[in-house]
């Protein structure tokens, strides 16, 4: 298996309204943003909610579970730094708050199907810490 | 076009021959050409030109587009704007070109749009949502999001690989009748797309675009206007435009678009039906999109694109309903956002009745769609050869 520590890619571009998110994910919790006007939970981060446009955005501990909605192997990187990790997987997760957030699918068996249960890892890559996901 | 005073035409076309690397060569010089093409074939004097519109991707002047363009080229519009619709870009141009011509803005448009391909390509930085939270899982650029549309598809439906590389053999079996095709003397069968190598799974090489320098352009005029040209009209009959997300994880479905009710909207101002249509120029950046456009529609229910393809007869000139005769981008090639103007310039061949070596027997409608980003920007027009 790849030690993604090795990589050497492109990290995220974080904001100041971002970095609760990628700050978490470095100590191995997924947060992401809830409305308190709306009950909804939103991803990406916003200033506003994107659904009903309350100021009642809250960071909340989400709880890491999320149904795969679709993936791809990809052989072909289109940044040249994931070149050592092919074959490797990205996938949709929805997230069991309700948004649906893209990630890095670790699989070693390569054996994933859409609609797999899956769960939030915290995985050091290049130099940052990010928010992978890997089937229960 | 419904509650909309006086019609539009498509007067002049204009297309440059795709180019996988230019060498230098800018893309003001790459519009300046291809405008010239167009305004020669309408065959109205670049003086009479009152309306301009242009792409987003002028790579020598990423602010004030327009106004660069128009002074490079000698022009004083009363009407310019930039267009930024993705792949879409092109359709976008021809409706808003039509509606500033019945705002009483302008005359006669020119909708350019193209741009260079110098290697290596530079990498721009930027802080949109998609470059933080797709491209560090890896997941940067059109494949992966299109890879990941198709392989939801194919699991709602059940759809099978060679049914999608059913539309690449396809495409590139209509090129072989296009010699400005990048494809043109390279056909390939759906054994040859599926042994391609995958690049992002289900996709596989022969299922994406070939990138390519080059540029198009059309003239749009009133229909009084163009009734005095050299060619017999091309109506601008109906249109509609949708924008649902940006990136692929934002979607709110999978497996249809936007393009759904840009087309219902575009069929109803033009008082048709979508089996009346004498030709489909669906925009094609992966066999997925061609699939699901079909199926969004309403050729067929969905899932069910491959029995629709093959009751068609395929999508040759000779075909049911004909689809990207010119070749698809996927035969043709993808000269950038140029590459959705390729679908309305071919539609105009069609209906002139001038498609070289490709013309479909009495050709009088056309529907053209656009498509930009991840399934997610979406411009149809229906064209005809009559009001």
């Amino acid at each position: 298996m790849i030690d993604y520590r090795t990589l050497d890619v492109p990290g995220p571009t974080i904001t100041d309204l971002s970095r609760p998110f990628w700050e978490a994910a470095a100590r191995g919790r997924l947060t992401i943003q809830h409305c308190t006007s709306c009950n909804r939970g939103v991803f990406y981060p916003r200033p506003l909610c994107p659904h009903c446009w309350a100021d009642a955005l809250e960071w909340r501990d989400a709880s890491g579970k999320g149904t795969l909605t679709s993936f791809s192997q990809i052989w072909k990187p289109g940044h040249p730094g994931w070149l050592p990790a092919v074959p490797y997987y990205v996938g949709l997760v929805q997230l069991s708050e309700g948004p649906t957030m893209l990630s890095h699918i670790v699989d070693e068996r390569r054996s994933i199907r859409v609609g797999d249960q899956l769960v939030f890892k915290s995985v050091p890559t290049g130099s940052r810490i990010l928010p992978f996901f890997h089937k229960i | 076009m419904r509650h909309m005073s006086p019609r539009a035409a498509l007067a002049g076309i204009g297309e440059l021959k795709p180019e996988r690397n230019t060498h230098g060569v800018t893309t003001m010089e790459l519009l300046m050409r291809v405008s010239a093409e167009a305004i020669a074939d309408a065959g109205v004097a670049p003086q009479e030109i009152d309306g301009l519109l242009v792409g987003p991707q002028v790579g020598e002047t990423p602010q004030h587009v327009p106004a660069t363009v128009a002074e490079y080229f000698g022009m004083q519009p009363s009407m310019s704007n930039m267009v930024d619709l993705g792949g879409a870009s092109g359709p976008g141009m021809i409706w808003r070109a039509a509606a500033a011509i019945a705002a009483g803005q302008c005359e006669t448009v020119l909708c350019v749009i193209g741009n260079h391909r110098n290697m290596p390509p530079p990498r721009s930085p930027n802080r949109n949502p998609a470059r933080e939270f797709d491209t560090p899982f890896g997941a940067s650029g059109a494949n992966t999001s299109y890879a990941l549309l198709m392989q939801a598809h194919m699991a709602a439906y059940g759809c099978r690989a060679e049914d999608y590389a059913a539309i690449a053999a396809g495409s590139r079996s209509n090129a072989q009748n296009n010699d400005k095709a990048i494809f043109h003397g390279k056909p390939a069968s759906v054994e040859e797309v599926l042994a391609s190598p995958l690049v992002a799974s289900p996709l596989h090489l022969f299922e994406i675009v070939m990138p390519v320098a080059g540029a198009d352009a059309v003239i749009v005029t009133t229909a009084e206007k163009a009734a005095r040209l050299r060619h017999p009209p091309v109506f601008l009959n109906g249109a509609g435009e949708k924008i649902t997300h940006r990136a692929v994880s934002q979607a709110p479905s999978l497996t249809s678009g936007p393009l759904k009710p840009s087309i219902s909207r575009a069929l109803a101002q033009a008082g048709m039906r979508i089996q009346d249509i004498d030709f489909l120029s669906l925009y094609d950046c992966y066999t997925i999109m061609v699939a699901a456009t079909i199926e969004d529609a309403g050729l067929c229910a969905p899932g069910k694109f491959a029995e629709w393809l093959k009751d068609n007869g395929g999508m040759s000139c000779e075909a049911r309903q004909p689809i990207n005769t010119h070749g698809g981008q996927l035969g043709f090639g993808q000269p950038d956002l140029a590459g959705g103007m390729t679908h309305v310039v071919e539609a105009v061949r069609q209906i002139r009745g001038t498609a070289p070596n490709r013309q479909i027997k009495n050709c009088r409608s056309a529907l053209v769609t656009g498509n930009g980003a991840t399934m997610s920007e979406a411009v149809v027009l229906v064209l005809g050869a009559d009001l």
